[in-house]
């Protein structure tokens, strides 16, 4: 029986007074692409802070596949494969040496070190581009870049700090493409974070709708939908429960489908 | 790219891991490899750093050795100057690795760097060689200059590699220096303000331009404490053959080298949160 990809139970981070995790609750099954929606200050950001080993967690327990990320971080690291919201490669670098280096960096042994590279270069379309400087590669591109040398280690978690943000459309639907591919074809577990109701639409099996720090509800796309109303959109959900008459009212931490239908249906 | 797993993830990260000193092994040459690939893609900032270090010795040193104004003993000041330029240049290129890494957090490098299995004492190591090897570059396109000016330094292979690890623990204490200052100012313009306000002094109490006998005692005081007067003093003896106590110039530099290392990694952790 394989541990859940991501547990967090009672996860709580303070900046000052600022509370900016709210002891949060969440489960991650291998294999599924979960998708964290919320505004900007929802927590989001932080949540994958400390998931990724980058803020140590004070208060609460996040295990990544059964492994503890405070007690045991460098054995995490070697599972995850991790790409933050800026668009962040190295311009003075090649596509091939950006790679590389990762690939070094996460002891990838020299026999097979090249084959690797080439592999991750060619998943992300990227071969024809790869000899040239970094810093001369569009937005679309980088991102692509970044997520190579993120498969480059064979990530069994990936996580994306909004993947998308900045991207035009075309670029977009090539990154979700991607992502698509890796979570179909290796079963690779994705979290990712998002502003955009169709990017959770499009590519997450369950998404958590967080404001203030904590997870107002989890669920599919479509069950979230519909306990709304039969016409509602992902748009919607996301409004009902991070508008500004719902701040603050309920404290009652993680939510199921089950109550968050009865709340929709209470409001008619 | 992913596999599906045979066994479970945390089972497979596991078996992957070397030890400890491997991987710091592994980790430094990864950022040295690194420099050189960057050196080799951007070879005009080689020559735009070398400007300076050539005015010093060709304007400053060609008419304070018309002077005989210091006095170098029997070596020519021109030479005497160019193993204090060396360290100068060194100290000029490491000082700009901590605002490099504020600019790698700013751009979300350092954050992904820091979420692969690389301890933040390799990473800051990995950075603190990084710079040694940039500064060694450097060394050598002045030694080469100063040979076209006329300066005669040893060609003792074994003398030149004391030169070359002398570079490497200047540099790496200079590089994690200004790293260390970087986890604690966290901002770029404060950090580029410091690094101006301590280069000039650590530069100027040195012996990098005169001899230590010819500073008011105060200045002799903190040109003591000074890791570049160290520096200077084993370049100067390992090229020149003026007097020094060698095992004495590398303690300090080593000493230093490591306490900037620790210094800097436990610091480094303030960056990325």
């Amino acid at each position: 029986m394989t541990a859940p990809a991501i547990e967090i139970r009672g996860l709580t981070q303070r900046f000052g007074e600022h509370v900016a995790v709210d002891a949060l609750d969440l489960t991650v099954d291998a294999g599924e692409c979960f998708g964290l929606l919320g505004p900007n200050g929802a927590g989001k950001t932080t949540t994958i802070r400390l998931l990724v080993t980058l803020l140590p967690v004070t208060d609460g327990e996040v295990t990544i596949f059964g492994l503890d990320v405070g007690r045991r971080a460098m054995a995490v690291r070697r599972l995850l494969g991790y790409v933050p919201q800026q668009l962040s490669v190295e311009g003075a670098l090649t596509g091939r040496e950006n790679v590389a280096w990762f690939a070094r960096l996460f002891d990838i042994p020299r026999r097979e070190r090249t084959a690797r590279v080439e592999e991750a270069l060619a998943m992300m379309d990227l071969t024809d581009a790869a000899d040239r400087l970094a810093g001369t590669y569009s937005g679309g591109m980088v991102r692509r870049l970044e997520l190579a040398q993120a498969l480059v280690n064979r990530p069994a978690l990936l996580v994306l700090d909004e993947p998308t943000v900045g991207l035009d459309p075309v670029a977009r639907d090539s990154v979700w493409a991607r992502v698509r591919e890796l979570q179909e074809q290796f079963g690779t577990t994705v979290l990712l974070t998002t502003h955009y109701m169709e990017e959770a639409d499009a590519l997450c099996d369950r998404v958590g709708l967080m404001h203030d720090g904590r997870l107002r509800a989890v669920g599919a796309p479509a069950e979230l939908k519909a306990a709304l109303g039969p016409a509602a959109t992902l748009e919607d959900v996301f409004r009902h429960y991070t508008g500004d008459q719902l701040a603050g009212q309920e404290r009652g931490g993680l939510r199921s489908v089950r109550s968050t239908r009865r709340t929709a249906g209470r409001m008619g | 790219m992913s596999v599906r797993l045979d066994a479970p993830p945390a089972a497979w990260a596991e078996r992957q891991a070397p030890s400890a000193a491997s991987r710091l092994v592994s980790r430094v040459g990864t950022f040295c490899l690194v420099e050189l690939q960057k050196l080799r893609h951007d070879r005009s900032e080689l020559i735009t750093r070398l400007i300076q270090p050539v005015l010093w010795l060709v304007v400053y040193g060609e008419t304070f050795t018309r002077l005989r104004a210091i006095p170098t003993g029997d070596v020519p000041y021109l030479d005497y100057l160019s193993a204090g330029i060396i360290a100068q240049s060194a100290l000029f290129v490491s000082i700009f690795y901590g605002i490099q890494i504020i600019w790698e957090r700013d751009a979300g490098v350092l954050s992904k760097l820091m979420v692969t299995p690389t301890p933040r004492a390799a990473l800051v190591t990995g950075k603190a060689f990084a710079a040694g090897i940039r500064s060694l570059a450097q060394a050598v396109a002045i030694l080469v200059v100063a040979l076209l000016l006329g300066v005669r330094f040893t060609p003792n292979p074994v003398k030149l590699l004391g030169v070359l690890v002398v570079v490497l623990l200047g540099s790496a204490f200079f590089c994690c220096l200004s790293v260390t200052i970087a986890g604690l100012v966290l901002k770029q313009d404060r950090l580029m303000g410091i690094g101006q306000a301590i280069m000039m002094p650590l530069f100027f109490a040195s012996n990098a331009l005169y001899p230590v006998s010819v500073m008011p005692g105060w200045l002799q005081v903190v040109s003591a404490g000074n890791p570049l007067s160290y520096e200077v003093s084993a370049l100067r003896g390992l090229l020149l053959g003026t007097p020094t106590t060698l095992w004495l110039d590398f303690l300090v530099l080593l000493l230093a080298a490591i306490a900037s290392i620790s210094a800097a990694s436990a610091l480094l952790g303030r960056l990325t949160r």
